[in-house]
């Protein structure tokens, strides 16, 4: 199962909630089932504005990214640099 | 272990590699030096007209009309435009240098409409056949402004009773959700375990304000645009810019037109860092070139530089770190609030991300504001938002050291985070060097070096995340063997330098016979802007996959002239190889004449969204001799040691650590947009902005530290931003070495620095 954990952010929609375990084979699926758990989650994970960290790697446009088992899945606002 | 200046400093063995770590000379150094290049104001085109913008003499007023008329009817006036000429756009989100870009905002940042946010803000603009003419035409738009108060301060911004900007602008991330609009256009909270626990349990407390000014990224080239818009509605735009692909992505939104309708060629760049990550003039000119049906140039003044485009935020800051008498931090508190300028989207965020990022720190509360107000709207510079929150918390972090008598080295590598470790913003980290940075200037004879009177020492150190994203890659191998390498990333910073050694190294040819291109929008993929130090790894990444395509092709090609298998051939040194050495080796040059007869040119290409960016750390250390009578700094010594993964082309790995040290002490020392009591900026050139030039510093001693990158096929690390990140906090420990004065507020400028020494001898 891998472990979606929650920034402050998120915390909002997910009523406190700061981790819960899923099972997922992408991140398209992680993001239907916590829209599943937390209704409105999903619209905010799949926008734009939304960078996805799974097992220590940001990633944007990450939607068919595979999610192993075991990995650690973090939200984070996209980012740019200069 | 001892570290001289300029060492390299290589953790994993050594990999053998024949072109990658070399130091040729830059492909484009000839072009550059001899004047050759051609930067975004050389060209001209026939019938082509110049091109002028006005702008805002206030810093906040509605705009009650403008009337163009008798500017449009000047013969020499060919076309006029201004915000109703722009479409209305929606509020809509898309992928920005610094964080996601509003279209809506970057339009009407690119063009007033209703309502001008700053001095500076384009309302108008003419093209006339010369610049005498423009800017006559622009004396004759009469504008009816309604001036309104305005706010340049954070925190008076912030105030209940403060002027808005956006009257349809409600803080993000609070709740309940306000009621009433205001200059706060969001709130972020980075948070872990029990703040309150942790301070109770610190042996020593520290907790201090800082001011920070707005600076702006100084780049030597103004921005500079000729546009051709046609009658077929085809428009070609020659600029310089940090990516020419998000030109065409911004100006066909701003525009309303496709993508497809535009084709942006990339004109050299003379600097960037970070503020040519969007656009301004360019959606301008082509609109006016659309008009006029002639090409349109528009070249900035260094005034319009300065009052018309990005420069990074002014903050207000308050930390609060604790730490145990061992030096273990316990808990940190910080409040940061940055200017976004005329609309949201400054890069608090990323301030209250990497401000702790480099330690271990089990209890934190971090909260940053997004605050809009009367100034142009912030772009972004190196590392955005970094060094900004950096200088508070590397300040607090020097003063706990002090308080517990531990060198303020060794309390970096107490607390210092490791691979595996979580991250203050959220992940653990993968693979890092920030305990080797550290190391490396301990090594160093600057670290011991007796220092004189009114003299001092101070370290900092720096995180930055570095990015992937999208790039492309074409390789062709042309017929005398020698290979073309095209690619859509703007070099910045020596990127066709380390892209032929990426592709020296995987074809095995000299790096001399490879060209390296930056080509235009219709001659290669897709490629996200050159930002977030992420070229030489994404793009680096598009290069090593076409080559390696091109090796297998070039191995194929070989198969078939010696009528074996493919797993016959081998590629070595630039040569197809049997594996038995029974033959020949057919080399490039041999296997690209012959090309027509194998099935024709030889030539591949790559796309991808890079992943496995490795994050960045640097720590440096600086010495500061304070001028008692003036208290003018002069930074007599510095050091600065970087994780670059792996160098690719180590003389612009130094350039680039080197660069960004430059900038800080820039920013730490002299930079700041000065503004009078009417929101007009008074210092919008360089004469009156002081940055830093040659003669005011000492050589930058760089240490290339190599902590490989496992995402990237080299190891590669993106070196371009983090390097800016330590340097006004280094210099600030510096300082107060040197004279017993802790200065918290930017930039540290002899009468702040004299005043300080005074109130401290009082």
């Amino acid at each position: 199962m891998a472990r979606v954990f929650f920034g402050s952010a998120l915390r909002r929609v997910t009523g406190g909630v700061e981790e819960v375990e899923v099972e997922a084979a992408t991140v398209r699926s992680l993001i239907a089932e916590m829209d599943r758990r937390f209704p409105g989650l999903g619209e905010r994970l799949a926008s734009g504005g939304v960078a996805v960290a799974i097992d220590g790697e940001i990633m944007t446009d990450a939607l068919y990214e595979p999610v192993p088992a075991d990995a650690e899945v973090h939200f984070l606002p996209a980012m740019g640099g200069g | 272990m001892t570290t001289t200046a300029g060492a390299k400093i290589t953790v994993d063995p050594d990999p053998g590699y024949k072109w990658v770590g070399t130091r040729p000379v830059r492909h484009d150094g000839l072009d550059k030096v001899t004047g050759r290049a051609r930067f975004g104001a050389d060209l001209s085109l026939p019938g082509m007209l110049i091109g002028a913008v006005l702008r805002s003499p206030h810093a906040h007023a509605r705009i009650r009309s403008i009337d163009t008329s008798a500017a449009e009817a000047m013969e020499e006036v060919k076309a006029v435009v201004t915000g109703a000429d722009f479409p209305m756009l929606e509020s809509e989100e898309g992928a920005g240098g610094e964080e996601a870009v509003d279209f809506r905002d970057l339009c009407r940042n690119v063009m007033a409409r209703d309502k001008v946010l700053y001095e500076g803000h384009a309302l108008a603009a003419v093209a006339a056949v010369t610049r005498r003419a423009a800017l006559a035409a622009l004396e004759a738009i009469e504008v009816d402004y309604e001036v309104l108060p305005h706010v340049v301060d954070v925190e008076e911004a912030m105030a209940p009773d403060a002027p808005v900007l956006h009257e349809d602008m409600f803080t993000a991330g609070v709740d309940p959700a306000p009621e009433a609009p205001s200059n706060i256009a969001s709130r972020c909270v980075y948070e872990r375990g029990d703040v309150e626990k942790g301070f109770a349990e610190a042996d020593v407390v520290v907790e201090r304000e800082f001011t920070t000014r707005p600076v702006h990224q100084g780049y030597i080239e103004p921005h500079a645009v000729v546009a051709d818009t046609g009658e077929d509605g085809r428009s070609v735009i020659w600029c310089s810019s940090q990516g020419h692909f998000m030109v065409r992505t911004f100006t066909a939104k701003l525009l309303g037109w496709s993508p497809s309708q535009i084709k942006v060629i990339p004109a050299e760049i003379g600097g960037g860092f970070g503020g040519k990550t969007t656009v301004y003039v360019e959606p301008v000119a082509a609109l006016l070139s659309r008009k006029a049906g002639r090409p349109v140039k528009i070249v900035m003044t260094r005034g319009e530089v300065f009052k018309g485009t990005g420069p990074t935020s002014g903050s207000k800051m308050r930390v609060k770190l604790g730490a145990r008498r061992d030096g273990k931090l316990v808990a940190a508190e910080a409040w940061l609030a940055y200017q976004a300028g005329a609309f949201k989207g400054s890069p608090v965020q990323m301030g209250v991300m990497c401000m702790f990022a480099p330690y271990d720190i089990p209890n934190f509360f971090l909260e940053g504001f997004d605050v809009v107000n009367n100034m142009p709207k912030t772009a972004a510079y190196r590392a955005p938002g970094a060094p900004i929150g950096a200088f508070a918390s590397e300040t607090v972090l020097d003063e706990i050291a002090e308080e517990l008598g531990i060198d303020p080295l060794e309390i970096r590598l107490i607390n210092a985070v490791e691979e595996g470790m979580t991250a203050v913003y959220g992940p653990r980290y993968r693979r890092i060097g920030f305990r080797e940075t550290v190391e490396a200037l301990q090594g160093t004879p600057h670290y011991s070096a007796p220092l004189g009177s009114n003299q001092g020492r101070g370290v900092a150190s720096g995180f930055w995340f570095n990015f992937g994203s999208n790039s492309s890659a074409t390789v062709h191998i042309n017929e005398d063997g020698g290979a073309s390498v095209m690619t859509g990333s703007p070099d910045i910073g020596g990127s066709r330098a380390s892209m032929a050694l990426m592709a020296a190294e995987e074809l095995g040819i000299d790096v001399y016979r490879i060209t390296p291109i930056v080509a235009d929008t219709e001659s290669v993929g897709f490629t996200d802007m050159t930002g977030g130090s992420r070229v030489t790894h994404a793009t680096g990444m598009a290069v090593i996959e076409a080559c390696r395509k091109v090796v297998a092709d070039l191995r194929a090609r070989a198969a078939m002239m010696w009528d074996v298998d493919l797993d016959q051939v081998e590629w070595v040194d630039g040569r197809a190889q049997h594996v038995d050495g029974d033959r020949a080796p057919l080399t490039t040059e041999e296997l690209s004449s012959a090309s027509a007869k194998t099935g024709g040119p030889i030539t591949a290409s790559a796309s991808l969204n890079a992943r496995g960016a490795g994050a960045a750390f640097s720590t440096q250390m600086c010495d500061v001799e304070v001028d008692p009578q003036t208290g003018a700094v002069t930074i007599l010594r510095y050091t600065t040691a970087q994780d670059a993964g792996r160098a690719i082309h180590p003389s612009y790995v130094e350039g680039q650590m080197q660069g960004g040290v430059v900038q800080g002490i820039g920013w730490g020392l002299n930079e700041e947009y000065i503004f009078d009591p009417d929101g007009v900026m008074e210092n919008p050139g360089f004469l009156d902005y002081r940055m830093p030039v040659a003669s005011d510093l000492p050589m930058i001693d760089t240490v290339i530290v190599e902590v490989p990158n496992p995402g990237h096929p080299y190891g590669v690390r993106g070196v371009g931003e983090v390097g800016i990140v330590p340097p006004m906090a280094a210099i600030a420990n510096a300082v107060y070495d040197a004279t017993g004065c802790r200065l918290g507020e930017l930039p540290m400028s002899p009468p702040k620095v004299l005043a300080a020494i005074e109130a401290n001898g009082d």
